[in-house]
């Protein structure tokens, strides 16, 4: 366990935003309750899976709903607290952890918040690795676990208890109507688990993964240079082109920002030409006449001169920017996985996944990263 | 009727006399403290150069960097109360918890709380409660406060508790100067909110420095209104400007770019301000400065103006040299004002980028004799970096392999090839005038960024929905109706919210209604 410092939530902050592949929605107002929580004198205590019990009880937390809206309807503040307090009250138990349900985007931060309003430990893991836009899609879920009975919470003290969903589609489509009543941003807390299926089922370090990541944008900048090439040597990740947005079309599906942009190769890349396809997150990128990647691979367009990601709501016309692949994780390649969050699942039709090269075994030590300053 | 525009800037006051589109004088002074006295010696001098009377200047357009300054200077900004309008949304994070602490130690910590805000459809989060903004009024009133900000959650959406807020207030404390966050910005609550609270802090600034500014042109005898140019390159008129002066903030820029397209005739192109140690480069549309997409600093405030997409490399006429063999280097390293001292061509003994055109015979500035010896490797070595540095910066604009022109303005303009990545470089004349001929050209405009839900509207009716409160807006800041166009349209859908709601945005220009004033 270690506690993380106002400087660690700077930097999860910038490396969530990375992983979010362009979805996600911005950490910043998320990292600002988080940093003034910790000057508070709250804790964020993070737990690594294997520090969990078996028979605890983790549950994801999270903010759900438009980023247009969060940025706009701050929290009244104590949203998560109520879905955690209504989760123990049904499940007659308390909760042991909270964990992120995906570490891409400002839902890498919302448990953290309630997590040091309680006084519990934020588990070193998530359920996605990255960002996906619906519910379902988060390995937790894929591997048995339901979202139901799930509690969302509004600002007024409104307390949703959805007893049972016959699917994880069903319940995906129940809260949105009740998010949309809520005023378009709500909190909720997902069924709790056990820690021993956290352990089978959720990606294993990923708060750390990007708080490493965000470190290593932030000690680019100070010193001038691009972050990429290191990014990539720690991710297993692959530069893929440096280019210049020459189109971009965007339209609404279904309540989702779905798109494409059509890039042309600067530097030396000057030449080359690609598109990436979106749906709230980046799915293709596409190269020569095939899909060179695609999801669950995350595809990360990362600003040129300062190494922070790009969301799809900010993409632009002329924009210069470095497209780079991360590897997903393997729980997320699984014949069950891809039913869910291949390239098929997002109505990409005639594209096989083809996975990278996974990435590297992660030399990570926690207790090294105690004290330092990033 | 000649139109006179003035930049005063930190250092200098420039002026401009415009007959129409032609430049019938230019001249420089340095700015005084006071401001009123520089821009009194500019006019007066301005005028007599273009030897015409008072009464034949049809319009006044002052740029001024004056209250950018203040914010970055911590200087004359009045304590403020803070009203958000968000109950019971809106606690988790109060009021300028994102500001710089000497900055909010300055505007003080007068935070209040009230219910008033909506949803993003416009309901009431919870209904307004007009008794809690008396109490709040009281307050204020026994804490001698005179500045007041009112943010509302999704104000921007619908103003009405900002509005009624604002009007209970105003008889609590009767003194007090009011902003309402929907007259200033766009969604993003904290970003808007930290404009509207700078604005309100601004104001007694705003009101004496407009005031005087423009008792100093009634003081040289013009009887005509007096505008300001506000972040987007547009006008507003004294009274907006003294209610509004957050609305200067990115004045500069946008005035010296739009300066440079006038004087070259290009309404499109990729605009360098070459000064002593930076060049700042810019991409104009239509006659306009793109405009950032990101959330902007001011004085360590994140703020979420528009404001142009603009920036800086570390090379100017006073970059110095330094020859380390085959690797020359040219900046960032510069002189900066003290060129005329430590330039080898005004006699000192730094090689400075402005000592290479020199010895390039690219520009007669000193005495060239001083560099006739240099090594013509290191020239012509110093001459290649120089020149692949400006081309990467143009390349990084540019949005097309379309040819475009490419404008540089500034001191350090010498330093220009006369083609770069294959385009043109003009360099105009009066170029180093382009602010106040920015100012001098201003146009006004009306802009609206709104949510509409596109379950009873189709996307296009939204769009013209939008646009006729924009043109509505354009008008009544004094544009004529016929010369509007729209400068930008927008539409973005919003992600993860079923009823397909989407945001607008539409901004429009039209020329100045002289008549009407």
């Amino acid at each position: 366990m270690r506690d993380l410092t106002v400087a660690d939530i700077e930097a999860l902050a910038i490396g969530a935003a990375i992983l979010g592949t362009g979805g996600g929605g911005s950490p910043y107002i998320a990292k600002l309750r988080c940093q003034q929580a910790l000057r508070r004198g709250e804790r964020i205590r993070l737990i690594s899976l294997e520090e969990l019990d078996d028979d605890a009880l983790v549950m994801t937390l999270g903010g759900i709903g438009a980023p247009t809206v969060s940025i706009e309807k701050l929290a009244e503040g104590r949203e998560g607290l109520r879905a955690m307090r209504a989760q123990e009250e049904f499940a007659g138990r308390r909760i042991s952890a909270l964990m992120s349900s995906e570490i891409g985007g400002g839902n890498a931060l919302e448990p953290m918040i309630t997590a040091a309003a309680a006084d519990v430990p934020v588990v070193d893991a998530d359920g996605c690795g990255r960002a996906f836009p619906e519910m379902q899609m988060t390995t937790t879920s894929i591997y048995g676990h339901r979202s139901t009975p799930a509690a969302l919470t509004d600002e007024h003290g409104n307390v949703v208890l959805f007893q049972h969903a016959v699917s994880e589609v069903w319940y995906e489509r129940l809260a949105r109507s009740c998010v949309v009543t809520m005023g378009g941003s709500a909190t909720g807390a997902e069924a709790p688990m056990s820690g021993a299926h956290a352990k089978r089922a959720a990606v294993p370090a990923t708060v750390t993964q990007a708080i490493n990541i965000g470190r290593l944008v932030l000690q680019a900048n100070r010193e001038h240079r691009s972050a990429i090439p290191q990014i990539c040597a720690q991710e297993g990740g692959k530069h893929l082109m440096n280019a210049k947005i020459v189109d971009l079309k965007r339209h609404l599906l279904g309540g989702f920002a779905v798109g494409e942009i059509q890039l042309e190769g600067i530097d030396e890349h000057a030449g080359s030409r690609a598109s990436v396809r979106f749906q709230n997150e980046f799915l293709t990128f596409e190269r020569g006449g095939s899909v060179e990647l695609c999801v669950p691979d995350l595809i990360v367009i990362l600003d040129v001169d300062s190494g922070q990601a790009i969301s799809t709501d900010l993409l632009r016309y002329g924009q210069r920017v470095a497209i780079v692949a991360l590897p997903c994780h393997e729980l997320l390649r699984s014949p069950e996985a891809l039913a869910v969050v291949g390239p098929g699942a997002f109505g990409i039709e005639g594209v096989e996944y083809r996975p990278m090269p996974a990435r590297p075994t992660p030399v990570i030590s926690l207790s090294l990263q105690q004290g330092e300053t990033p | 009727m000649y139109r006179i525009g003035v930049d005063v800037g930190g250092t200098n006051t420039d002026a401009v006399v415009m007959d129409g589109r032609v430049i019938r004088a230019v001249v420089k002074v340095p700015t005084s403290a006071d401001v009123t006295g520089g821009l009194m010696e500019a006019l007066r001098q301005v005028l007599e150069r273009a030897a015409i009377s008072p009464a034949q200047v049809g319009l006044v357009v002052i740029g001024t960097t004056h209250f950018t300054n203040a914010v970055i200077e911590r200087r004359h900004l009045s304590p403020t109360a803070i009203v958000r309008l968000c109950l019971p949304a809106g606690q988790c994070l109060p009021p300028m918890v994102d500001w710089p602490e000497d900055l909010r130690g300055v505007v003080g910590d007068h935070v209040f709380f009230a219910s008033g805000g909506v949803q993003f459809d416009g309901s009431p989060i919870a209904p307004f409660d007009a008794d809690d903004i008396r109490r709040i009024g009281t307050e204020i009133r026994a804490r001698g406060l005179r500045a007041i900000a009112i943010s509302g959650i999704f104000s921007p959406v619908r103003d009405q508790f900002e509005q009624e807020a604002a009007a209970i207030l105003q008889q609590e404390v009767p003194h007090a100067s009011i902003t309402l966050s929907s007259s200033i910005g766009q969604l993003g609550l904290l970003e808007r909110e930290s404009a509207t609270i700078l604005n309100s802090a601004l104001h007694e600034l705003a009101q004496r420095t407009v005031a005087s500014l423009q008792d100093g042109v009634g003081r040289c005898g013009i009887r005509c209104p007096m505008f300001l140019s506000q972040n987007d390159g547009t006008l507003m008129d004294a009274a907006t400007a003294q209610r509004f002066p957050v609305l200067t903030f990115a004045s500069g820029p946008t005035n010296s770019m739009r300066g440079a397209a006038f004087l070259s005739g290009a309404t499109d192109a990729i605009v360098l301000d070459i000064g002593g140690t930076t060049t700042d480069v810019g991409l104009l549309s239509k006659g306009f400065p793109r405009q950032a997409t990101t959330t902007v600093d001011i004085g360590g405030v994140r703020t979420n103006f528009r404001m142009p997409d603009i920036f800086s490399i570390g090379l100017g006429g006073g970059s110095i040299v330094s020859d380390c063999g085959p690797s020359s280097e040219v900046g960032p390293r510069s002189v900066g004002f003290r060129l005329t001292e430590l330039a080898r061509v005004f006699g000192g003994d730094v090689l400075t980028a402005t000592d290479i055109a020199v010895a390039a015979g690219k520009a007669q500035i000193g005495d060239a004799s001083r560099v006739a010896s240099l090594d013509r490797k290191i020239v012509a070595r110093a001459l290649e970096v120089i020149e692949q540095r400006l081309a990467d910066a143009v390349d990084r604009s540019r949005l097309s392999p379309d040819p475009i022109p490419v404008i540089a303005v500034g001191g350090g303009s010498i330093l220009m090839p006369e083609q770069l990545c294959g385009l043109a470089v003009t360099r105009p004349p009066h170029f180093a005038a382009a602010n106040a001929i920015g100012a001098a050209i201003a146009q006004v405009s009306g802009e609206i960024d709104r949510i509409f839900s596109l379950e009873k509207l189709s996307r296009e009716q939204a769009l013209a929905e939008a646009e006729g409160a924009a043109r509505e807006r354009a008008v009544a800041a004094g544009a004529t109706a016929d010369s509007i166009m729209v400068t930008e349209r927008e539409d973005v859908p919003l992600a993860y919210l079923k009823g397909n709601a989407t945001r607008v945005r539409v901004k429009v220009v039209g020329e100045m209604d002289l008549r009407g004033h």
